[in-house]
């Protein structure tokens, strides 16, 4: 290896291990026997079987979990729809402006956001007595924000869909459903899915928009961690995280593919 | 030769329009298809001629005018109700099926049963000599092939009419050269109509029966390959297809294949004759052009075939001949 290199290789490896040593070093501590989060006391896997004995915790992953899956599906759906509509639509009136508002929610920050949301649930409560603060505001809310991911994502990939193929299943006696259904949606479906993972991610770990629209009795995992951070923490903490570590980045990984594969 | 026009024709254009903001791309064109032919339009880019066959197809609306397709109005009728198919340039073959569902997908939507589907899929496999390529993916196809399964998939639906888009454009040219014939035999053995787009003078003379030339969206000439090489309408017809040399004539003009002139040493005993000097001849195996300043007619280019392989060109470079054409070489064109 000549001098060049190795500062390359040397420069590489300081880079992730900037980015990569926390999560390495939580992974480690997650089988740690002490009782103390940062002082090491030799391995043991205690803290992963209090963590699955841990009912409120257990049920703030589950929570969790439904939520991110039923916003990541709708996300999907209405982000669908919306990446069709900017790629395929022919000109209409404030179509520029369309585009805009599907992709601001990437760009507002998430307490304006979460003011807004609170503020309508709280107007819808008074005028129509629901929906409760809980799980379905909470979904609402996370399914607001993922949508101009997938919207994003779906554009992109019908830029530069080949149109003439579109044409050619209506030409062969598709209706424009039909063609959607047969040759568009298998088409751009990998984009669907990766567009589907972003979603389920972000609402996975979301914190501050979920804070605003949460009822009192409704606690994700974020905001679980979050309050016992506070209370003073455990090892525990540290096998939830190695948890959604992995978690994430299989959902990422297989995002990254599905993007790539080319039909 | 023009019996019943209205008996045999098979699509009507009258007077139709295609403005794309402040471009008209097709300028009130008028056109009649007849029943059994292979009907080309031909013409440079921007002619028109690709918009014409997309309003064929139902791609594109109209500005004006209307199109009759076996005696039924087509104006508002969308794609997928018309009985027409096409074959795209870029073949648009769907990547996530094999061949025989690609052929298959128009027979699907018709809501044919699934067993006549797989004998029409074969049979029309068969036509285009892919039966063993029944299961493979279009990826996995040479250009050559890919056409062919294009092809397969518009015939299969047995439509009125076959559109096809710069069919041979994407073959390289010795492959495009027997597909033509092949294009030609499956046309008259299946008694389809084609009306095919093409930019190739070449090509359009070869296979049409007959032939449009557009020009800046109006048809410039409508007629056989020999009408229109013969007997061009206007200049821009005589200059478009092959050479012309275009001669005033009795205040008119007069256009004058290169082949229908002489060259000779001495001054030949034609109705027409005018002494020049060679100014360069291109060398094409099968005959020569020879480019000559005349006296009196500009420059004009005359061609000669070469019979004799012994014999090197007869004239040299910068050499004095005479250039002589009967009395009926030449054909009078408009402006």
């Amino acid at each position: 290896m000549n001098g060049r290199a190795r500062f390359a290789f040397t420069a590489l490896a300081f880079g992730y291990a900037f980015l990569y040593l926390p999560i390495v070093l939580v992974i480690v501590y997650s089988f740690n026997e002490s009782r103390l989060v940062t002082v090491w006391a030799g391995f043991s896997t205690k803290w992963w079987q209090a963590l699955f004995a841990n009912e409120a915790m257990l049920d703030a992953a589950w929570l969790s979990l439904r939520i991110a899956l039923v916003s990541a599906t709708a996300a999907a759906a209405i982000g669908l729809a919306a990446g069709y509509a900017l790629a395929r639509a022919p000109f209409f009136f404030g179509r520029t402006l369309f585009g805009s508002l599907v992709i601001a929610p990437m760009v507002m920050p998430e307490v304006v956001m979460g003011i807004s949301m609170l503020l309508l649930f709280v107007g819808s409560e008074q005028v129509f007595g629901g929906p409760d603060r809980g799980f379905l505001t909470i979904a609402l809310a996370h399914t607001t924000f993922s949508i101009a991911f997938v919207a994003i994502v779906v554009q992109a990939r019908l830029a530069d869909f080949d149109r003439s193929l579109e044409e050619a299943a209506m030409d062969l006696g598709a209706t424009p459903w039909v063609t959607f259904r047969t040759v568009t949606l298998p088409l751009i479906a990998p984009a669907v899915g990766s567009g589907w993972l972003l979603a389920f991610t972000l609402s996975l770990d979301d914190l501050i928009l979920t804070q605003f629209v949460a009822g009192a009795q409704s606690q994700t995992l974020p905001m679980r961690v979050y309050s016992s951070v506070r209370l003073g923490v455990d090892p525990q903490i540290n096998v939830l995280a190695t948890i959604i570590v992995c978690v994430a980045a299989c959902a990422l990984i297989l995002s990254g593919w599905l993007t790539r594969r080319k039909v | 030769m023009h019996a019943g026009p209205i008996a045999d024709s098979i699509v009507r254009i009258e007077g139709l329009t295609k403005r794309f903001g402040a471009i008209t791309a097709v300028d009130g064109v008028d056109l009649e298809i007849r029943r059994g032919e292979l009907f080309a339009l031909l013409g440079g880019s921007g002619c028109g001629k690709t918009t014409l066959l997309r309003m064929l197809a139902g791609f594109e609306v109209p500005d004006g005018g209307r199109i009759v397709i076996d005696g039924q109005d087509m104006t508002g009728v969308p794609p997928h109700l018309r009985p027409v198919n096409m074959m795209f340039q870029s073949y648009a073959l769907f990547p996530h099926m094999d061949v025989a569902t690609n052929v298959g997908y128009g027979l699907r939507r018709e809501g044919v049963r699934a067993p006549e589907i797989a004998t029409r899929v074969a049979e029309a496999l068969e036509q285009v000599k892919l039966a063993d390529h029944a299961g493979r993916r279009p990826a996995q196809l040479s250009g050559g092939q890919r056409q062919r399964v294009a092809l397969a998939r518009a015939l299969v639906k047995r439509p009125k009419l076959l559109l096809l888009d710069e069919p041979l454009a994407a073959l390289d040219r010795k492959l495009r050269e027997g597909t033509r014939f092949e294009l030609v035999r499956l046309q008259e053995q299946l008694g389809l109509t084609f009306v095919m787009v093409t930019h190739d003078q070449e090509e359009a003379m070869s296979m049409a029966t007959r032939l449009a030339v557009m020009n800046t969206g109006r048809v410039a000439q409508v007629g056989t390959p020999h009408e229109i090489y013969e007997r061009p309408a206007s200049r821009f017809v005589a200059d478009f297809i092959g050479i012309a040399n275009i001669l005033e004539a009795d205040g008119g003009w007069l256009a004058l294949r290169p082949e229908k002139i002489t060259l000779s040493a001495n001054r030949p005993d034609a109705a027409n004759t005018v002494a020049g000097k060679i100014l360069d001849i291109a060398y094409e195996g099968d005959r020569s052009l020879y480019r000559i300043v005349t006296e009196g007619n500009g420059t004009m280019v005359v061609s000669t075939t070469n019979i004799d392989r012994t014999q090197p060109a007869s004239f040299a470079r910068g050499q004095r001949v005479w250039l002589g054409w009967s009395a009926d070489a030449g054909h009078r064109v408009s402006e």
